[in-house]
């Protein structure tokens, strides 16, 4: 039996989006901006995902931009406002300090072409603080960036406070709702935000297939220029199957989701409790209590989490040691990091994200296991340290 | 039995690990992510799309490990080579030595590092690519490392420093075949990797500019001195003696009748000695740090001994002495005994034992 708890990475598809995706790619083939038949049948397809993702937003379908998916949504919010708001003398950018590589290295790059970027810090609990917002914000802040919730440890931020004061600034805001879409009720309106990025494939959808929800009104330069799709504001012939897939899990979420919370949450509070109670030398990081259910970060004292994931894998579980986005680098998490953790405990932490398809058998699997896999581990620890 | 294989990209070890993939072993590839050229680049600076080596090897493994149908995984141990590895490597050019670093990653890096991970993954063994041979003699019941089949292609000079108990956990399936035939079942099995180059000498160097990487990480070596000759003669001047090795004719910049070649290299004054080929010549050398395979010999040996990965093995007499040292007397001399390689002594195919040239 293999156990998947990495659905922070990607998640398994609903069987009705794949179903109605593999349907897409054999009988939509048509091209959205064609004026026959095929193209206002694959026109009609879109428009039926546009509505599901609005409704699961309380958005309007009109401001609802398709995307390739996170990444590139997060790149049109923060490149395609500062260069909307650069003429105006607007040139400062904020972030959250915990915030995905998409936003933070797109921070960089803009840097690098004369941007003032500031970065927002987070306390020990995971959090960024409004007041420290207030203290960073300036009148020429062209927009404010902080994810709803963190993709590694599942904290949620306080997006509508932090909304606010971008607003009395005159600041654009957007929140990277990617790891809280389709986990926990995400209200545009409700947020107060301008600009919110969302993900297919981390709510039961296909890859590929993305929006940036976009206030009416909001001045946004496009990235992707050429034909006019989406009206004119994405460039590029849709991915009708994936969107379509996009769709129906957008409607899958909405009709499951508070269900969905409390069974998620459950299992993943018994996999935590069992793990602090077997495993000694455990802490959760980041605070239990405002966060999305799917989701735990815990640091294993004296074990490499890199040692502890192939471990695991080799037993047919797998987990992660944070973004799967940063596989292979050197660096500690710097979401841990920004939290005030050593390097050490950053290094010592994973990830175990749950969802749709998780059971407790699985858990009480996981559970069962680490203890010995994780005591192994440190005895060869101890082992090369006196040696 | 669970075998761990470290897995390089190369297609050596790719045979490797399909050789026992193919034996019905459980096989688990690790590769070990050593340094990156790439810098920070990826948060999204300028680079040139195509120009980076470790990472595209790296990719290699893991598509042969996917051919293979076995677990791949990439072991982070950029920090550990720069200290046990690279470290050494600039601190024994900046002495005025030539070092030896695929030795130090075999015995310090893949041997125990690599090889701890193993075990913790409950592998009974680690395989590498290497052209040696470990084999258990019956009559003792140790370990012995043996020369690759191929002698062309053999590395177990690099090999001398590890221990009976890393021989007793190690594993070198493709020893007892030529490169040709490696390259053959590469191709059999259809590895992705068949008709790659085989690797350059140094990997962390690609290109080869010794010099500069040593100039770069340790700038006070960067240091003018003089070259003077047999008799303390100034013959010329230098740019640091980090960009010299004994033995070295090229790149002196003297203008000289005959051939000069470097004798030696005198940190301490910063100069590099030059004379002529005769004067090359070593009948004696010291080792240090030796390692005796198969137990530290009561009385002086008979060998074969071999003072760098492209030398002849020469007859000689090796003396065990105090402190882990050896004396090593040549029946014949030696041309270029090169302080911080390695003499590894050899009875037949079979390593006895080896240490650093002092």
């Amino acid at each position: 039996m293999r156990v998947y708890f990495d659905y922070n990475a990607t998640t398994p598809l609903a069987p009705e989006a794949a179903e109605a995706t593999a349907r897409a790619l054999r009988d939509q083939f048509g091209n959205a901006s064609s004026v026959h038949h095929f193209g206002q049948q694959a026109k009609a397809a879109i428009d039926e995902a546009r509505s599901a993702v609005a409704a699961l937003l309380n958005a309007d379908p009109s401001e609802l931009v398709f995307t390739s998916g996170g990444t590139e949504s997060d790149n049109f919010a923060i490149r395609g406002a500062a260069e909307a708001l650069d003429p105006i003398g607007r040139r400062h950018l904020i972030a959250g300090a915990i915030e995905h590589e998409a936003v933070l290295n797109t921070l960089k790059a803009l840097a690098r072409r004369g941007w003032r970027t500031t970065l927002l810090p987070v306390d020990q609990s995971g959090i960024v603080s409004p007041d420290r917002l207030r203290e960073i914000i300036t009148d020429d802040t062209a927009l404010v960036s902080v994810m709803h919730a963190n993709n590694e440890i599942g904290t949620i931020q306080p997006v509508a406070e932090l909304a606010a004061i971008a607003h009395e600034r005159g600041a654009l805001m957007h929140t990277d709702a990617v790891q809280s879409t389709g986990k926990i009720p995400v209200d545009v309106r409700a947020l107060g935000v301008d600009l919110l990025s969302l993900s297919a494939h981390k709510f039961s959808g296909p890859k590929g297939a993305g929006a940036l929800w976009i206030k009416r009104g909001t001045r946004l330069q496009p990235i992707l220029t050429g034909g006019r799709h989406e009206r004119s504001r994405r460039a590029g012939t849709e991915n009708v199957p994936a969107l379509v897939g996009l769709g129906v899990a957008a409607r899958l979420a909405a009709s499951k989701m508070s269900a969905e919370a409390a069974r998620v949450g459950a299992l993943r509070d018994r996999l935590e409790v069992r793990i602090l109670r077997d495993v000694g030398g455990t802490a959760v990081n980041g605070t239990r209590s405002s966060r999305v259910p799917n989701t735990t970060n815990i640091s294993f004292d004296r074990v490499e989490a890199e040692s502890l994931l192939i471990a695991l894998d080799l037993e047919g579980v797998a987990v992660s040691t944070g973004s799967a986005c940063s596989s292979g680098t050197l660096e500690p998490s710097h979401v841990l990091r920004a939290m005030g953790f050593s390097a050490h405990r950053a290094q010592n932490s994973l990830r175990f994200s749950l969802g749709m398809f998780s059971t407790e058998e699985e858990v009480d699997r996981v559970a069962s296991l680490l203890p010995s896999i994780v005591e192994k581990l440190r005895a060869l620890t101890r082992k090369t340290a006196s040696a | 039995m669970r075998i761990v294989v470290a897995m390089s990209g190369g297609v050596d070890s790719s045979v490797a690990a399909a050789l026992l993939a193919e034996q019905g072993h459980e096989v688990i590839g690790l590769s070990m992510q050593l340094y990156d050229h790439t810098g920070h680049a990826e948060a999204g600076g300028q680079r040139s799309f195509g120009s980076c080596c470790t990472l595209d090897d790296l990719h290699d493994a893991r598509r042969v490990a996917a051919s293979l149908n076995i677990p791949h995984y990439i072991l982070n141990l950029e920090r550990q080579f720069d200290e046990q590895v690279v470290s050494n490597f600039v601190r024994e050019y900046a002495a005025g030595r030539t070092p030896l670093p695929c030795a130090h990653c075999n015995s310090d890096l893949k041997f125990t590092t690599l090889a701890e991970r193993a075990r913790g993954f409950g592998a009974e063994a680690v395989a590498t690519g290497h052209y040696a041979r470990v084999e258990r003699d019956p009559a003792t019941g140790r370990y012995l490392l043996k020369r690759g089949a191929d002698p062309s292609k053999d590395q177990s000079y690099f090999l001398f420093s590890l221990t009976q108990d890393q021989l007793a956990h190690a594993m070198f399936p493709i020893g007892d075949r030529g490169k040709n035939a490696v390259r053959e079942y590469a191709r059999h099995r259809r590895l992705p990797v068949a008709d790659k180059p085989d690797s350059q000498e140094i990997c962390f160097i690609p290109d080869h500019d010794y010099a500069k990487f040593v100039t770069k990480r340790a700038p006070e070596t960067d240091r003018q001195g003089t070259i003077v000759d047999e008799h303390g003669r100034v013959a010329g001047r230098h740019g640091g003696i980090h960009r010299f090795t004994i033995g070295q004719r090229k790149g002196l910049g003297l203008a000289s009748p005959s051939p000069l070649y470097v004798l030696a290299l005198r940190p301490a004054e910063q100069q590099v000695v030059v004379g002529p080929k005769s004067a090359l010549e070593r009948t004696t050398l010291t080792a240090s740090d030796v390692n005796w395979i198969g137990g530290k010999p009561r009385t002086p040996q008979r060998v074969a001994a071999q003072i760098r990965h492209r030398h002849q093995a020469a007859p000689a007499t090796v003396h065990a002495t105090d402190g882990g040292s050896a004396t090593v007397v040549f029946d014949a001399p030696q041309i270029a005994v090169t302080p911080g390689q390695a003499v590894v002594f050899y009875d037949e195919d079979i390593v006895v034992g080896g240490g650093w040239i002092g």
